[in-house]
């Protein structure tokens, strides 16, 4: 059962070394610090939990951000309540994330196209204006739910473990902690390990039951299929993958707040799935680091740095290029990351794996060697 | 589809192996961090990290900011006139830099946004090699980068938070307040609303629904309850709201007769002016004249709301319009670089800058906990807010708090606010212990 076909055996290894070696080929693009790779890897999780709801059902949710809030808060509260260390916590996260999207799900699903996705936004907002204010007991509101040191820690007050920590404790994994590097590669593993998952439910005949629903559901339902638990059970699955991201997020940086729920970060998983290419197996990937790049180093480039980099330039053409390019850069990250949706969703509708594919199809006829696929196959 | 040789079974646990043997080495230069204390610049570069809302509901405000923090690195490495650094008493720096040498500093975006406040004061630490992170809008991104900067060991000085948890129960050692909080804001303009209003007045707040909002709202019931006031109702209100409607029309026939608006930002931006438009000002209630207040007021805010701001009494960290040595000076320099006079957000980030470089210059090191010690205590004067003190109790300064309100009959864009009243420092210090929390250890970690 952990079988994979040659094509996707070989996907999954590319993709583990192309993970692993983050820190070697970010570097040059000044994003190899653990803070952000760590974002990488749980990012690129949450985007691909996305598309086995989105890319297999064709069901666009825009409450995602909902279940990382729910993850975030239970590994929170696990810290406090039970033990620093993380498998309990996320066991718990992706357990309680899996309640939430039954419950979601069981009532968003009964609608389809445009209500489904107003139905899970509604659910979203809901869930966000609780953490905000109303369930402040529990969320610590604006603020967000953050450790202390006298927290009762049940478990860890039972077997003696962290009572010799002179600041805050932190969270760690079979007694090591998980800041920094560490934390990374924790999440680079569960990342890979996720991508395997999903590669097997691509591969599976439940993900093909899928498939047939994204392409006609009423035709799915006339042969005799009831499509009614496997949409529910691939908006589960999606959604504990999301739990995971939260948990991750709450791991390697303990704190939770309510703006993880905003729709926004809903919106964000959507734009993540378009950019890198819907129903691929690593486009939602690419997309989530293309995002997070630009949200991390783009929004971080000032004058000053332009001012540097361009100087080589005369004084004149500096100024003005620098003054163009600051319009992009800093505050103006948003205007480049729309300019480059809109330039892929027009110019390339199946992301940029789309826009791998079309290259290499091009460069195979090149070489000469007219073999007959002239149209393009989505990678799957 | 289930194939499964063992030529393919060998060939995944090579794989395996070989990914195990490629991530091995970067496990083991984790160690090749640790040094004395995180980001050490006595080798390197030092590097402040500014980071402030640019996008988000509170970017005008953050953008400001910036510009203060710009204006310090400028004035700490001897460019421009020199600003605060001719008025500060006492003064370590000599405008050469911190410890002679010149200070660089790295920005980032908040996005007003708590998770992407905490992205960004990472990149700074960890890839921009930061020694000191700063800059805030919101409580919420000042408290989630101050716990941060606590476990990573780097000194968080906070820009514009207003909340009383931020030195309460969520203070930090490795965090910093010049900003004034709701708590002072209830001292200082309970006597001026006596004044002006009585001491028998009924109160009908609406609170933005949010940490903040609650603070304050619970600070100002206390101190206008003591004067004698009755407190109506208090209703909640979510952020962001655009209409305000469904809210004021229960305040007509509440039987009160003061509305205190605990709204910040865009909410005040909103709420006041549609309060206004209700002819709640022009209304007699209970025999007198219904009155407005906002406890806390902004210049940036005081211009959204517009010709609505006239008359309104609220605090103020400080104005620009004040006549000490200090806010000349600043006032000047900031003029003269950017053409317009600064706000309280600008002027916060430029204290905080030039107090932790100051720190560091008595210090004669950037070991944390050193400059920490060198802060805590630290007794100043000519910020622009009179004779201050950074309480070691709670990393809270105290100093005048402004009194304002908004000019009938302003000169110009900017001559929004009149300062009417100063409350003393005795009057708004109170008890550290009053709103518990801890401030933690002292020895760094290594990040």
């Amino acid at each position: 059962m952990f079988s994979l076909s040659r094509k996707d055996l070989v996907a999954l290894v590319v993709f583990a070394a192309v993970v692993l070696t983050m820190p070697i080929w970010l570097a040059p693009l000044g994003a190899s610090y653990p803070g952000l790779m760590q974002k990488f890897a749980i990012y690129a999780i949450f985007a691909i939990g996305f598309n086995i709801l989105f890319g297999l059902t064709g069901y666009l949710s825009f409450g995602h951000a909902a279940f990382i809030g729910v993850g975030s808060y239970t590994t929170v509260w696990s810290f406090k309540l039970l033990t620093m260390d993380i498998v309990p916590a996320m066991i718990f996260a992706v357990i309680t994330t899996g309640v939430f999207a039954l419950v979601i799900g069981y009532f968003s699903l009964r609608r389809t196209g445009i209500y489904f996705s107003i139905l899970t936004l509604a659910f979203a907002q809901m869930c966000y204006s609780l953490a905000y204010s109303v369930l402040t007991p529990i969320t610590n509101g604006e603020t967000g739910l953050l450790l202390a040191r006298d927290d009762p820690r049940y478990l860890d007050a039972m077997f003696g473990a962290q009572a010799n920590i002179a600041g805050l404790p932190q969270p760690t994994f079979l007694g090591s902690s998980v800041t920094g590097y560490t934390g990374f590669y924790l999440c680079a593993a569960i990342l890979i390990v996720a991508f395997y998952v999903s590669q097997k439910i691509f591969a599976s005949p439940f993900g093909m039951a899928l498939r047939g629903i994204k392409s006609n559901q009423t035709r799915m339902n006339y042969t005799g299929f009831n499509t009614k638990p496997y949409m529910l059970a691939a908006f589960v699955i999606s959604g504990m993958f999301a739990g995971l991201a939260g948990a991750l997020l709450s791991i390697t940086d303990p704190l939770a707040g309510a703006e993880r729920m905003k729709w926004t970060e809903s919106g964000n998983v959507v734009l993540m799935t378009i950019l890198g290419g819907v129903g691929t197996l690593f486009g939602p990937v690419i997309g989530a680091w293309l995002i997070k790049y630009f949200e991390n180093i783009f929004s971080a480039i000032n004058t000053n740095m332009l001012n540097n980099f361009f100087s080589f330039l005369p004084d004149g053409l500096q100024n003005v290029v620098v003054t163009v390019l600051s319009k992009f850069v800093g505050e103006g990250w948003h205007l480049t990351l729309g300019l480059m949706f809109v330039l892929i969703v027009v110019f390339l509708p199946g992301g940029l794996v789309e826009g791998f594919h079309r290259l290499m199809a091009r460069l195979k006829r090149r070489k000469g060697t007219p073999d007959g696929v002239t149209s393009v196959q989505p990678a799957e | 589809m289930a194939i499964f040789k063992p030529n393919r079974r060998s060939l995944l646990k090579g794989a395996g192996a070989g990914i195990a043997a490629l991530g091995t080495p970067y496990i083991f230069t984790k160690g090749a961090w640790a040094q004395d204390f995180c980001n050490d610049p006595t080798n390197g570069k030092i590097v402040l990290g500014f980071n402030v809302p640019q996008t988000g509901s509170y970017a005008e405000e953050g953008l400001e900011q910036l510009k203060g923090y710009e204006l310090a690195v400028k004035h700490i490495n001897g460019e421009g006139d020199g600003g605060l650094l001719k008025t500060l008493k006492p003064v370590a720096l000599k405008g050469n830099g911190v410890l002679g040498r010149k200070v660089e500093y790295v920005t980032g975006d908040t996005q007003t946004n708590t998770d992407a406040a905490r992205d960004g004061a990472r990149r700074m630490i960890e890839r921009d090699k930061a020694i000191m992170v700063t800059g805030s809008v919101t409580s919420g991104e000042a408290i989630a980068q101050q716990s941060l900067c606590q476990e990573m060991g780097v000194i968080y000085m906070s820009g514009l938070t207003h909340s009383n948890d931020t030195t309460g129960k969520d203070k930090r050692r490795y965090g910093f307040r010049h900003f004034f909080n709701a708590y002072q804001s209830g001292v200082a303009i309970a006597p001026f609303l006596a004044k002006e209003y009585g001491t028998d007045r009924r109160a009908y707040h609406l609170t933005a629904d949010y940490t903040w909002g609650w603070t304050q709202e619970e600070s100002i019931k206390n101190a206008t309850e003591a004067l004698g006031w009755e407190t109506v109702a208090t209703v909640r209100t979510p952020l962001g709201l655009g209409d305000y409607s469904q809210y004021l029309t229960p305040v007509l026939n509440s039987g009160a007769d003061v509305l205190i608006l605990n709204h910040y930002g865009h909410d005040m931006v909103n709420s006041l002016p549609q309060a206004v438009q209700f002819g709640l000002r022009e209304r007699q209630a209970n025999g007198k004249n219904f009155e407005i207040v906002v406890p806390m007021f902004s210049e940036l805010m005081a211009v959204g709301a517009g010709e609505a701001v006239k008359g309104i009494i609220g605090t103020s960290n400080w104005q620009w319009s004040l006549d000490d040595e200090g806010t000349k000076a600043f006032t000047k320099s900031y003029g003269e670089a950017y053409g317009e006079p600064p706000s309280q957000s600008a002027h916060t980030g430029y204290v905080q800058t030039i107090l932790y470089a100051d720190a560091v210059e008595r210090a004669g090191t950037f070991y944390p906990p050193e400059v920490i010690k060198a802060l805590e205590g630290f007794e100043f004067d000519g910020m622009g807010n009179g004779h201050t003190v950074y309480r070691d109790s709670d990393h809270q300064c105290f100093k005048e708090v402004l009194v304002v309100r908004g000019n009938e009959n302003p000169s110009s864009r900017f001559d929004v606010l009149n300062v009417i009243g100063k409350t003393t420092r005795e009057d708004v210090t109170y008890e550290a212990s009053i709103f518990g929390g801890e401030l933690g250890p002292y020895e760094p970690n290594k990040c």
